[in-house]
Parts: C-alpha cells; sequence; structure tokens
C-alpha cells in the first residue's frame, strides 16, 4: 500500500520546524475564503491556493485563514473577506489566483486596500 | 464542476458543516469494470430520511438561510450523465455515506482533477478533523490518514501554511507516481533514464 515515504514526511518536518515556531497569539487579519458549491464552482480552490502560497511566502504569524460556506452572493464568487484589526471587513468579488495574491500583497501586508476587485465593506 | 475533486471538496464541505470529526474519502477506478466510484463517509450528524429521497432537488436542503442546495444534486446529475449513479446512505446521529458512480471511459466523466490542492485545503482549514484519503487504481492504491500523518509528525501543525503547501506537494507526487503505474523506486528509475536522454 502505497503512502507518503518517510522521506516525505521527514522533509515536511525538517523545513517545517525551522520556519514556523507555532502561530500563536492574537490575529490582526482575518481572511476568510467562501467556499460553498458557488465559490467551489466558480474557482474558489485556486484561489485558496494562491493564499496558502503566499501565507507560506510571507510566514506572517499574526494572519489566519479560514474558509466558509456561501454568503449568499453566488454571482460574485469567488469571494473572500478581509478583515484587518479595528477596520472595517472587505468583501472582495470575481477573485481569482492573481487578485488574491495582489490583495495579499497590497491589502493584507501594506493596508492599501484594493477598491477596484471590492464588492462591499460590511 | 470541471473537476471531481471539486464535487468532493463540495460535499466534504457539507460533512465539515455537519460537525464531522472524521471523513473519509475513497476515489476506486477500475480499467475491467470501467467504473470509477467514489465514497465519501463522515461521523456527522447525519440527515434525516426524507431529505435522502430528494437528494435530486436542488430546492431541498438542510441550511436555514436560503431554500437551495445544489451540492449533492449537481454531483447526482454528474454521475447520472455519465450512466453512473449516487447513493446516499444516512441517519440521524450516525453520520452520512455519499456514493457516486461514473462509467470511467464516459465522453462527459469530467477529470478527477487535482485531488492534492483539495486534500491540502480540507488538511490545512480543518486541524481539529481527521481525513483518510484512499484511492485504488486497478489493483494499486494509494492511503493518507491524517491521524497517522500527525502521529509520525509529532507537534507539526497542520494548518500551518508552509507545512500545508508541502504536504500538498508530497501528495500530488505520490497520486502521480500512483498515476504513472510505478512504485516510489520505477518512478525513479524512468525519471533517471530520461535524465540520462
Amino acid at each position: 500500500m502505497a503512502k507518503l515515504t518517510i522521506e516525505d514526511l521527514k522533509r515536511i518536518k525538517e523545513q517545517t520546524t525551522k520556519a514556523t515556531a507555532l502561530r500563536q497569539g492574537d490575529a490582526r487579519v482575518r481572511i476568510t475564503v467562501h467556499m460553498g458549491t458557488c465559490g467551489i464552482a466558480a474557482g474558489a480552490r485556486p484561489v485558496m491556493s494562491a493564499l496558502m502560497e503566499e501565507m507560506a511566502e510571507a510566514d506572517r504569524q499574526d494572519i489566519r485563514v479560514v474558509t466558509s460556506g456561501c454568503m449568499g452572493m453566488c454571482s460574485s464568487e469567488p469571494n473572500v473577506t478581509v478583515e484587518v484589526l479595528d477596520t472595517e471587513p472587505i468583501v472582495y468579488q470575481h477573485m481569482d489566483a492573481n487578485r488574491m495574491r495582489q490583495v495579499f500583497r497590497r491589502h493584507v501586508l501594506l493596508g492599501e486596500v484594493q477598491s477596484d476587485f471590492a464588492l462591499a465593506k460590511i | 464542476m470541471r473537476e471531481l475533486s471539486l464535487h468532493i471538496l463540495d460535499i466534504a464541505e457539507n460533512a465539515l458543516t455537519a460537525g464531522a470529526g472524521l471523513i473519509s474519502i475513497e476515489v476506486a477506478e477500475s480499467s475491467p469494470e470501467d467504473r470509477l466510484q467514489i465514497t465519501i463517509r463522515d461521523n456527522g450528524r447525519g440527515m434525516p430520511p426524507e431529505k435522502i429521497r430528494s437528494i435530486d432537488d436542488p430546492f431541498v436542503t438542510t441550511r436555514t438561510t436560503r431554500r437551495v442546495g445544489l451540492g449533492l444534486s449537481l454531483l447526482a446529475a454528474a454521475a447520472r450523465r455519465c450512466e453512473g449513479d449516487i447513493t446516499v446512505d444516512a441517519a440521524p446521529g450516525r453520520g452520512t455515506e455519499v456514493t457516486a458512480t461514473f462509467r470511467h471511459s464516459h465522453i462527459d466523466r469530467a477529470p478527477l482533477g487535482d485531488m492534492a490542492a483539495t486534500l491540502g485545503m480540507l488538511i490545512m482549514g480543518n486541524p481539529h478533523v481527521d481525513f483518510v484519503y484512499i484511492h485504488r487504481l486497478d489493483d494499486r492504491d494509494f492511503t493518507l490518514d491524517t491521524r497517522e500523518l500527525k502521529r509520525e509528525l509529532e507537534g507539526v501543525d497542520l494548518s500551518d501554511p508552509v507545512v500545508a503547501s508541502h504536504l500538498t506537494e508530497s501528495i500530488r507526487r505520490s497520486l502521480k507516481e500512483l498515476a504513472s503505474g510505478g512504485s516510489t523506486l520505477q518512478t525513479r528509475e524512468k525519471e533517471n533514464g530520461q535524465a540520462d536522454d
């Protein structure tokens, strides 16, 4: 029965223990990827994959990524909500991998709301 | 849905919403039978019988926010389009098992797609839920069990994006090896051979 090889597991462990000293403390930013049926069908998974890569690269301890269900705005999916502490949550619409990267680098890391992709403030 | 792995992600999200602590996903591909079967089993809160009877009806849903639910009915339609079928076995409190079959060679059958991305995402997003993935391809198979993984990688946080990226890559490589039909060793030999050319 094939499994992940021992080398795979060892490598994962080596590369991660040094890179990430447990994400503790309070989150400053929360990013929600809406993954209902509508979001998934519209392309939420590549958005989430891009976000995972950006997160891995940025290696910031104060950012949380969560998924949620449909929020009732199926026609603007994939939607992503970015909540930065002490600011209004912004819902982004029609996201794709590149837009996600831009929102992550500009809004999440630098605080510049990307109003071109924004659907609404909540 | 363009990929079956997206249907799987969707049904697994349902299982998570149902409060499951263990979700097992099995993909079985059989060439002699020309069949592809997907089974998603969870130990969540299950469904009442009247909901199961009406899985084809997109206007029946357990959600309370709106009156349409598309996930299961989309999968049912996809399976039936490919000379397959869907069965849902569930009872309140006992969890749910969804089985969808497809004729493997049917022209309308969507490709399985990026199963590694689906799994990586589920594992990263839900560190308190365990996942078992079994992929059978005729007489070969691949198994991933996050309970074992957590034991082997003691102390490593699977919800960490760095870990999740590596894990997704490893799964992707393993599934590629499974599809290419050889053990790790044979695949490496093949790669080496190509490098020499």
